[in-house]
């Protein structure tokens, strides 16, 4: 039954690798992510991730690998050799996919651009660069260890080295007014290849940012400013043909980040590694999967118990709904009401979508899917907390 | 247990404004007489329900029967009798201190006679009591004695040169008190032969015993098993339980004239039993009840409803329980087209309002919305007739309507001098009529005439503010008069929320609209569309607001598939829209029924 389902609106199966070491911390950052000053045991890593992979793999047997994502943390800090091993693994326990597509997070600095070949040769085909910003002075505001020259030259690299490439940047930045935010914007989309991440900035829980906030000492545009900011943000990036696929994130049509497309379209995916977070769909149920946060005392799990598993839990359906929901509708394309109903039993209220597509604010495609309209996306939060009430 | 002379009883109570330590001074007697073991001693042994100790007052009498050994080498039996220390409770006050011969007047020895302690000695006075002042916490540095003696003969006219110096928290001076009860309060008086004379003085519900009753014997002696008639309801008994309280339960076999103690007889509710009326012997009747007796009057009404219309059975089921044990506030079932299901309840006073709504939450877990609260106003009609007004939505057609009448208390106010400009103003904004104003000492008193109607939401709140919590405010109903009272409604999104309307002055309709609307707009979240506020008196509208759509929400980054993070904050978004009402589309919380009526001034 489980199968069927699964089969019927399969969206794949990713595994994620988190690897939680940086140089530094960043201010805005609250990522599972820790500074280590003396050399980080690699080899003791890779067992025991291929305990934690071959956890994973019992559970969920059989499953096509379509992407494997690096994350974390700052993975290109990793030696190659390392992810080397982390992706022989995987490839050890399930069957991967000829076309697999495989993302690494990457630091723009020089030093691990000089990496990217050997990385390259470790399998790696897709790069995601932490670019964040192009201006020196708010580079260093975010707490960011390279130059906007160095961010770029890294960029060049890794277009001639990877097939397919992706950056990052961060708006709505103290002070940032909507004008600079165009300036900057145009000027990255230059250099976008296929795929860019827009991340609005987020003050998170316990960050240093939080911290500054609280005592007065960050500038953060107010609610309107932000919105403007967003408005500019979706102008500009369809102009250029890189309209948002996702909330945050915009790609030529075809370019879309294969592994986060699993999430949202609420596919299974394995984690593994300290702080990742998975899904997987086992005879019970789906189970809500999530391991030890601190590196040391996951691989002192993964040693004695052969999973570094905190959280393992099964969903109840209104939770998979739930999930359903606030991931799917994050995509432009929306949701299939019918795999709403096929994991809850229950329907969409009929009269909260009309409601809400009266405000203009959900759209039903030919198709027959709901989708969040380009009004709605900004107060998205919201238009999910209706439809799941 | 043997008959008591009773010479050797003293029945008294104590008089104090909240935090002048009539609770701790109560603990000290009872330790200092070996009435309940160290070891057993809780504090305030007296105020047992847990609101009553988190806000210092008792709701309910209780008594103590304390055994005294004094100077004089006789034995005495002292009932402390401990009062009910609110004016939405006047009635019942008037009935405890009707049961005693005396009171300790109890004044903190540093911050001097407040408004409510003034109330209460005036009611000990008008029961015939002799008066001991005692000063407390005069451990404190900063107790003056001498000032506060001086403010006593000024202000009550009572001599203060034999005030009891003490300090309950520290124990100097309790073996004074006790000397003081027994050389300085008369004992009572009764006569054994003549037929049973009792006073019912309150009653409450007990989960093993059922009523127990709390009586006070004035004439002939009361026993296990003898047939009783209260003769205020005329309903008929048998004694089953007799006993005192040491603070337990101790049972004994008869009270004579003068003792207090208490009774079960089988009685169903708190409400087959009314709070002063006498109870008799049945083939032996008393010639003629106590005087005074009457039944419980509510003064403020509100709306309660189940915020999960669900919970309507659970909300009848607290309310009948809740009834059981306090008669004195009344319900019945009201629709609302806004909220549903509800009940109306009245209540003795705000304080009572406030009781109740907290207790239904915390005894029976009940989510509640409680709408304005609302005085009793009476209506002349065109066609002769008047009815009482317990809820604005049921006001008939204002062409019907001759003259509305409204309640008007007189209220006495203690502020520090400092603050008397803001507080004369705060009477002046709701209408008050000045009685009187005069000074004692630093402090001033001043006398108003309030319309309950203006009192009935925050006054207090406001006082308490603009003088920094040093004023104090007493107050009793008076009389009812013509008010130029009009009915304000609520309108949100179009919507008339009917919870929220309310009857108010014409002078007062314009802030009162604005106030609210701006308030509203405040308390209620933005939602995905524009949400309009607005008060209307009839058909015109009066004030208006708008709460602004919201223009972003949405998060930015979901990382690593931490799908977890994301579905708990919706869920708890979820759990939210549970505590709010839906009003056609618009979510209000709540709170904000009652945050909505707080003026700022």
């Amino acid at each position: 039954m489980a199968a069927t389902i699964r089969n019927a609106f399969d969206p794949g199966f990713g595994v994620y690798v988190h690897w939680p070491f940086c140089l530094s911390k960043c201010p805005y950052c609250d990522f599972n992510s820790h500074v280590r000053k003396g050399e980080v045991d690699e080899d003791r890593f890779v067992d025991a991730f291929r305990t934690e992979i071959a956890h994973r793999a019992a559970l969920a047997p059989g499953r096509e690998v379509r992407s494997v994502f690096f994350g974390g943390g700052t993975p290109s800090l990793m030696l190659p050799s390392t992810l080397e091993a982390i992706l022989r693994a995987i490839a050890d326990y399930w069957p991967m996919a000829a076309d697999v597509e495989v993302t690494l997070e990457a630091n723009p600095t020089s030093v691990e651009a000089s990496r990217f070949r050997s990385f390259k040769a470790a399998g790696v085909n897709r790069a995601s660069l932490g670019v964040q910003a192009l201006n020196d002075i708010e580079l260093r505001a975010l707490g960011r260890q390279h130059s906007v020259a160095e961010a770029l030259a890294a960029l060049d690299v890794a277009n001639k080295i990877f097939e397919r490439t992706s950056f990052d940047l961060i708006y709505a930045r103290p002070q940032q007014t909507p004008a600079a935010w165009r300036k900057e914007l145009e000027l990255a989309l230059g250099r976008v290849t296929e795929h860019v991440s827009l991340y609005q900035l987020t003050i998170e829980p316990e960050t240093m940012f939080e911290r500054m906030v609280d005592a007065g000492k960050l500038d953060l545009p107010d609610v309107d400013t932000q919105r403007a900011l967003w408005d500019v943000t979706q102008e500009v990036t369809a102009r250029a043909g890189l309209p948002a696929y996702e909330v945050s994130n915009h790609a030529r049509p075809g370019s879309e980040c294969r592994h986060n497309l699993v999430y949202w379209r609420y596919g299974e995916y394995a984690g593994v590694g300290p702080g990742a977070h998975g899904r997987l769909i086992t005879p019970r149920g789906r189970r809500a999967q999530a391991t030890e946060k601190h590196p040391e005392m996951w691989l002192t799990c993964v040693e004695t118990e052969g999973h570094g598993l905190v959280e393992d839990d099964l969903l109840s359906a209104e939770q998979e709904g739930d999930e359903f929901l606030l991931m799917g509708l994050r995509l432009r394309e929306g949701i299939d009401p019918a795999r709403f109903f096929a994991l809850t039993g229950k329907k969409l209220s009929q009269s909260r979508v009309a409601e809400l597509i009266g405000d203009g604010l959900v759209e039903l495609t030919r198709d027959n899917r709901i989708r969040v309209s380009s009004e709605g996306f900004p107060v998205l939060d919201a238009v999910v907390a209706d439809l799941a009430a | 247990m043997t008959t008591r002379k009773i010479d050797t009883i003293r029945n008294f109570s104590i008089v104090a404004h909240i935090d002048h330590g009539k609770s701790t001074l109560a603990d000290r007697l009872i330790q200092a007489t070996g009435t309940v073991a160290a070891r057993d001693m809780v504090e305030q042994v007296l105020d047992s329900m847990d609101i009553e100790r988190e806000r210092g007052i008792t709701i309910k009498a209780q008594t103590v029967r304390l055994d005294y050994k004094a100077k004089d080498g006789k034995d005495y039996v002292l009932n402390l009798m401990d009062t009910p220390g609110h004016v939405d409770f006047a009635y019942e006050v008037s009935r405890s201190l009707k049961a005693c011969e005396g009171s300790l007047l109890v004044v903190d020895a540093s911050q001097g006679v407040e408004a409510q302690t003034l109330a209460n000695v005036y009611q000990a006075l008008d029961a015939g009591h002799e008066i001991v002042p005692v000063l407390n916490k005069i451990d404190l540095p900063a107790a003056e004695p001498d000032r506060i003696r001086q403010q006593i003969e000024d202000v009550i006219g009572l001599d203060a040169a034999d005030a009891v110096l003490i300090s309950a928290k520290t124990g100097i001076g309790i073996p004074d008190v006790l000397e003081a009860i027994v050389t300085r309060l008369p004992p009572p008086q009764g006569d054994e032969e003549a037929p049973l004379k009792a006073m019912l003085v309150d009653s409450w519900y007990d989960a093993y015993l059922g009523v127990v009753v709390l009586v006070r014997v004035i004439d002939g002696r009361m026993r296990k098993g003898q047939k009783i008639l209260m003769m205020g309801t005329n309903a008929h008994y048998e004694i089953d339980k007799i006993g005192v309280f040491k603070p337990k339960m101790l049972d004994v076999a008869s009270l004579g004239p003068g003792e207090v103690g208490f009774i079960t007889a089988q009685i169903k509710q708190v409400a087959d039993t009314r709070v002063g009326d006498t109870i008799t012997e049945d083939k032996k009747q008393c010639a003629e009840p106590l005087p005074g007796f009457k039944p419980a009057q509510p003064v403020v009404f509100c709306g309660l409803f189940p915020v999960d219309a669900a919970d309507f059975e659970d909300l009848r089921a607290a309310i009948g329980k809740l009834r059981l044990n306090d008669a004195s506030f009344s319900y019945e079932m009201e629709t609302s087209a806004a909220l549903g299901f509800g009940f109306r309840c009245g209540f003795l006073g705000l304080l009572h309002l406030e009781i109740i709504q907290e207790r239904l939450r915390r005894e029976f877990d009940l989510d509640l919305i409680a709408t304005a609260p609302s005085v009793v106003y009476k209506i002349k009609l065109t066609n002769g007739e008047e009815i009482e007004l317990h809820n604005p939505a049921d006001m008939p057609d204002v062409v019907k309507i001759d003259e509305i009448l409204e309640p008007w208390i007189r209220a006495t106010i203690m502020t520090p001098d400092d603050y008397l400009g803001a507080v004369l103003k705060l009477c002046q904004d709701r209408r008050g009529v000045q009685i009187d104003l005069n000074y004692v000492g630093k402090r001033a008193m001043a006398v108003y005439d309030l319309p309950l109607n203006e009192v009935v939401f925050d006054f207090y709140d406001r006082l308490k503010s603009i003088s920094k919590g040093y004023a104090s405010f007493d107050y009793h109903i008076t009389d009812y008069r013509v008010g130029d009272l009009v009915k304000m409604s609520i309108l949100v999104n179009a919507e008339p929320v009917d919870a929220l309307s309310m009857l108010v002055h014409r002078t007062r309709a314009d802030s009162r609209g604005r106030q609210m609307c701006e308030k509203l707009k405040e308390l209620i979240p933005p939602h995905m569309f524009q949400v309009p506020i607005q008060a209307a008196i009839g058909g015109k509208i009066i004030a208006r607001e708008t709460v602004r759509a919201f223009r972003k929400d949405v998060t930015a980054k979901c990382y690593g598939g931490d799908a977890t993070r994301k579905r708990k904050l919706l869920e708890k978004q979820k759990e939210g829209k549970k505590k709010m009402r839906q009003f056609g589309r618009v979510e209000i919380p709540q709170e904000a029924f009652i945050a909505a009526l707080k003026m700022e001034d």
